[in-house]
């Protein structure tokens, strides 16, 4: 239970931690938050040889508006999102979604950035960005790229990050308007690894039909799972009980892909699955038509 | 070995640690604070909790050499002296809010920074706030009882 032997950097630009970055490639890793990365490194499940701590990186933690966008560093915490009043103002899908996320313990420490290139397909960030349409920045030596969300998760566990990239920044879309959102999940207790979660995003037009709906969930295949054909069969319609009962059978029973676990087997979170779309969808419907 | 300097219940301390050195290990052996209780040493039981720059965190999941610089609480900065309990420790004695006492320090510092930032908590806001804290005594009835006293003490 306790890690094996690494070499320790601390640096204190970003610059420095992509020079060590390039240097050391898949052999270093990146500590943010640690609340995942530590305990794999005390079960000697993972054991890097060098360690780039961001932590004293400041210029990563931020968030702040630009234009219709909010842009988040990748060290801010977790605890922060929860608190941010643009992050509950402009979208708030994230703003309920995040006390979802483990405990206060974890979130003090816990990074968006860490969470997302962590990829644990049953974690709620890489959810939520692909629900929001998140746009991500990944820097190395020679330069920087935007990935898009879903183009970012690859795998278990596994990212389009280079060897040499570090995640930097996330942009987040404000929400649109007439769009309403809602997000739940099942876990055994509060703060546990959920055995089911959705997010959902429902956008009205001006006379009540829904333009655009989203659909994105968590612990349900090999990473975050965006339900696209069950939302398609909403857009152009007006919603009601019958067709948000069809694309819940449809999330539940053809898109997504559990693999079941020793809490829930993979029939009990397809169940989980179609009760929470509905939940949700009705919830996000409800809120969007709030504010036609 | 790397030095660190970091400020713990006000007391400034400077040790040459191992980077693979957990902050929980460093506290209880380097420092002989074993107020800081070692769990599951993976972040799920909360025994090892403490509070750096005044938020709770997990010591098992941070490294000695991260602390550098921070000023951090542990259970053992709660009182005075044993005749001087904090108002949360006198709350668990008098309500009988332990049982083996494994899971206490670090109940007591996830329930500080809580009771702060919520000082009249309902019996589900504290359920719901020692979730991340596991008590294999169960007792948890008269924790929450506990949690409640010390939040009509600290008033």
């Amino acid at each position: 239970m306790k890690p094996a032997l690494f070499e320790y950097h601390a640096p204190r630009s970003l610059e420095e931690a992509l020079t060590l970055k390039k240097e050391h490639g898949d052999e270093a890793k990146i500590l943010a938050g640690g609340q995942s990365l530590v305990p794999a490194m005390n079960f000697r499940v993972v054991q890097p040889s060098l360690l780039i701590d961001l932590n004293r990186v400041n210029e990563l933690s931020f968030i702040r508006e630009d234009g219709n966008t909010i842009r988040i560093g990748a060290m801010a915490r977790e605890r922060h999102l929860e608190f941010d009043a643009t992050i509950a103002k402009q979208t708030p899908l994230l703003h309920e979604a995040v006390p979802f996320i483990a405990h206060p313990q974890i979130r003090n420490r816990g990074t968006i950035g860490g969470s997302i290139v962590n990829a644990d397909p049953a974690a709620e960030l890489p959810v939520l960005m692909l629900a929001l349409n998140a746009r991500l920045k990944a820097k190395n030596k020679s330069g920087e790229r935007w990935i898009d969300a879903q183009d970012f998760f690859v795998g278990m566990f596994t990212t389009a990050l280079e060897p040499d990239e570090i995640l930097v920044e996330i942009e987040l879309p404000f929400s649109l308007p007439r769009t309403g959102w809602s997000f739940m999940e099942v876990a055994p207790r509060a703060g546990d690894y959920a055995m089911m979660g959705v997010a959902a995003l429902v956008t009205l037009d001006e006379a009540g039909k829904c333009k655009a709906a989203k659909l994105v969930y968590l612990n349900a295949g090999d990473g975050p799972v965006n339900a696209v054909e069950a939302a398609k069969l909403l857009e152009s319609e007006v919603l009601n009980d019958k067709l948000i009962e069809t694309a819940a059978s449809m999330a539940s029973e053809k898109e997504i892909n559990p693999f079941g676990n020793m809490h829930a087997s993979a029939d009990f979170q397809r169940h989980l699955a179609k009760v929470l779309t509905k939940q949700t969808l009705q919830k996000a419907a409800r809120r969007a038509g709030e504010m036609i | 070995m790397t030095q660190v300097t970091l400020t713990i219940n006000g007391q400034s301390y400077t040790r040459n640690v191992e980077p693979r050195m957990l902050l929980s290990d460093f506290l209880r052996h380097e420092l002989g604070l074993m107020g800081t209780h070692v769990g599951c040493e993976h972040g799920v039981c909360g025994a090892c909790t403490i509070l750096v720059d005044g938020e709770s965190a997990r010591s098992c999941l941070m490294f000695a050499v991260q602390a550098d610089g921070l000023s951090i609480t542990t259970v053992e900065g709660l009182a005075k002296d044993k005749d001087n309990l904090h108002p949360l420790q006198q709350s668990f004695w008098e309500a009988h809010g332990l049982q083996c006492g494994y899971c206490t320090p670090g109940i007591l510092m996830s329930m500080i920074p809580f009771l702060k930032q919520n000082p009249n908590p309902t019996e589900d806001e504290i359920r719901h706030a020692l979730s991340g804290n596991l008590c294999r005594c169960t007792g948890y009835q008269h924790i929450v009882d506990a949690v409640k006293l010390a939040s009509e003490k600290m008033k």
